[in-house]
């Protein structure tokens, strides 16, 4: 290990040569590097930013329970108290009919509507704000609130947004695969690579074998080759993605300003950013690291 | 030093390369091998530094077994030989120096002290003033001093050489064995193989001969 310490300037430079000895082949692997793993993520990235805008909009998860118009006050004193002992209520608040019309006249602006109207046509309501997130749990909990006796109507306000939330888990699937599959392909194209220096550099490494190199030394300029390699096809992946998202914000800037909101797509963050980087590089490490090891191993079999 | 005893090599399709060979060599001896080719000098080179394993028998080298070596080990082993091959196997990618450069870079030498020791080694074998030419540039009695230069460059004890004056004439083939009698004289082990009857007339040195895988008493 000492040693693999004490050679890594002379060997990282040797890598360094013979990288740009052979630059313009070079250039197009990491091009196909690049390109290929741009794709699942950027496909993340638009996903982080989906989820972003869902939790904007969505807030804390709420459950809205209307009562019947003939409740009493009675009523909904126990069915108050009902529900503050529920285990998986956390916090209740209610709002009568008469409150709920009184808002309604502020925000909307139809005060002379609603002025013409000779009844308040509005529920007694309790809003839900539950223990547990997430739809399952929140679904089940809907369920039970209406057959409360007295409530005429319970509705899931957040009930979109996990529907949303399941279309970005499939999404992540999506990416998944598809990252999966070009990681393979990343380890196939470092594999090749590495194949063909191993074959134009068979003599020395025969030689080397012959006088006393373990397979370590072998392997060390392979491996530092296959990493860097990949360390430079997440660098253009991730030029390609953050390109990609400004160039997509300017028309995004034009639609959300048309919806009156303001969105703008984030570009990765550091810490995917990082991931990123590390998992090319270490792709490519284990690339060079199977086509070494089938080298050594098919001369070992010959001798 | 270098012990067989008993050692049969069989290549595969059935060619008997060494059949019963026993044989001592001590520390700081100087043995030729001699033969006809053929007769399986290569063979018992190979066997010594663990590029081929005997099917039977054992061979020591340094009171170690190196017949049942683990793979791992084999490296540590070939770095206490100095190996000059018969087909010199010398690198064109890269000059002289760098050639001679290669063993120690593998040991993990220190980066100064090996320019130190390779420049030792040309001078031994009288090429220090090509070290920067490719190994292409230099004739056949140059590509074998060089040979001979990266395989002392490490100081190994033991010195294995495999036709060394194969293809040079008799004037080359003198000045290849004066710098092994050098080596001779501060102690390390040879064995020198050779069917080159000018070089075995050399007196005084010990001979081994194979005829047909066999050792000749």
């Amino acid at each position: 290990m000492k040693q693999a310490f004490a050679q890594y300037p002379r060997v990282m430079r040797n890598v360094l040569q013979r990288m740009f000895a052979s630059r313009l082949a070079g250039f197009f692997n990491i091009l196909v590097i690049g390109i290929a793993l741009s794709l699942p993520a950027g496909l993340y990235a638009l996903l982080q930013n989906a989820q972003g805008l869902i939790a904007q909009f969505s807030g804390s998860p709420q459950i809205s329970l209307f009562l019947n118009m003939d409740a009493t006050t009675g009523d909904t004193d126990r069915l108050h108290k009902q529900l503050t002992q529920h285990p998986g209520v956390g916090h209740v608040e209610f709002i009568t009919r008469a409150q709920a019309l009184e808002q309604i006249k502020q925000s909307n602006g139809l005060t002379d509507v609603i002025g013409s109207l000779n009844r308040n046509p509005l529920p007694d309501a309790f809003i839900i704000y539950p223990e547990q997130d997430g739809a399952e749990p929140l679904e089940t909990l809907r369920n039970e609130l209406a057959k409360l006796p007295g409530v005429e109507h319970a509705q899931l306000d957040s009930d979109w947004a996990y529907k949303l939330e399941a279309l970005l888990e499939f999404g992540r699937l999506a990416v998944l695969v598809l990252a999966s599959l070009l990681s393979l392909a990343l380890i196939a194209i470092t594999f090749n690579t590495i194949r063909l220096q191993i074959l134009t550099q068979r003599d020395e490494i025969e030689v080397a074998r012959l006088i006393g190199a373990t397979n370590g030394f072998i392997r060390r300029p392979f491996l530092y080759f296959g990493a860097l390699q990949g360390l430079f096809g997440g660098i253009t992946a991730w030029l390609i993605v953050t390109a990609g998202l400004l160039l997509l914000n300017h028309p995004l800037g034009t639609l959300s300003r048309l919806y009156a909101s303001q969105f703008t797509l984030h570009p990765l963050a550091v810490s995917d950013s990082l991931s990123l980087l590390l998992f090319s590089m270490y792709l490519g490490w284990l690339g060079a690291w199977l086509s070494v090891g089938r080298h050594l191993a098919q001369t070992d079999r010959c001798r | 030093m270098i012990s067989f005893n008993q050692v049969n090599k069989r290549y595969p399709g059935g060619h008997e390369a060494l059949k019963h060979v026993s044989f001592d060599i001590a520390e700081g001896e100087m043995v030729f091998l001699s033969g006809h080719s053929g007769a399986g000098k290569s063979t018992l080179l190979k066997l010594i530094a663990a590029i081929e394993r005997p099917d039977s028998g054992s061979v020591l080298v340094n009171n170690q077994n190196v017949g049942t070596l683990k793979d791992g080990a084999l490296p540590y082993l070939r770095r206490n030989l100095g190996i000059i091959f018969q087909d010199h196997k010398l690198l064109f990618d890269r000059n002289v120096f760098d050639n001679v450069l290669l063993p120690l870079q593998i040991c993990g030498f220190d980066h100064r002290e090996s320019g130190k020791r390779v420049r030792a080694a040309l001078d031994k074998v009288g090429l220090l003033k090509r070290e920067k030419a490719s190994p292409v540039a230099l004739s056949g009695g140059e590509q074998q001093r060089l040979c001979i230069a990266r395989a002392i460059v490490n100081r190994p004890s033991i010195l294995l050489a495999d036709e060394p004056t194969g293809n040079l004439d008799s004037e080359y083939a003198q000045e290849i064995m004066a710098i092994f009698r050098s080596f001779h004289q501060v102690g390390v082990t040879l064995l020198i193989s050779t069917h080159d009857e000018s070089v075995l007339q050399d007196g005084g040195v010990r001979r081994l001969t194979l005829k047909q895988g066999e050792l000749q008493s």
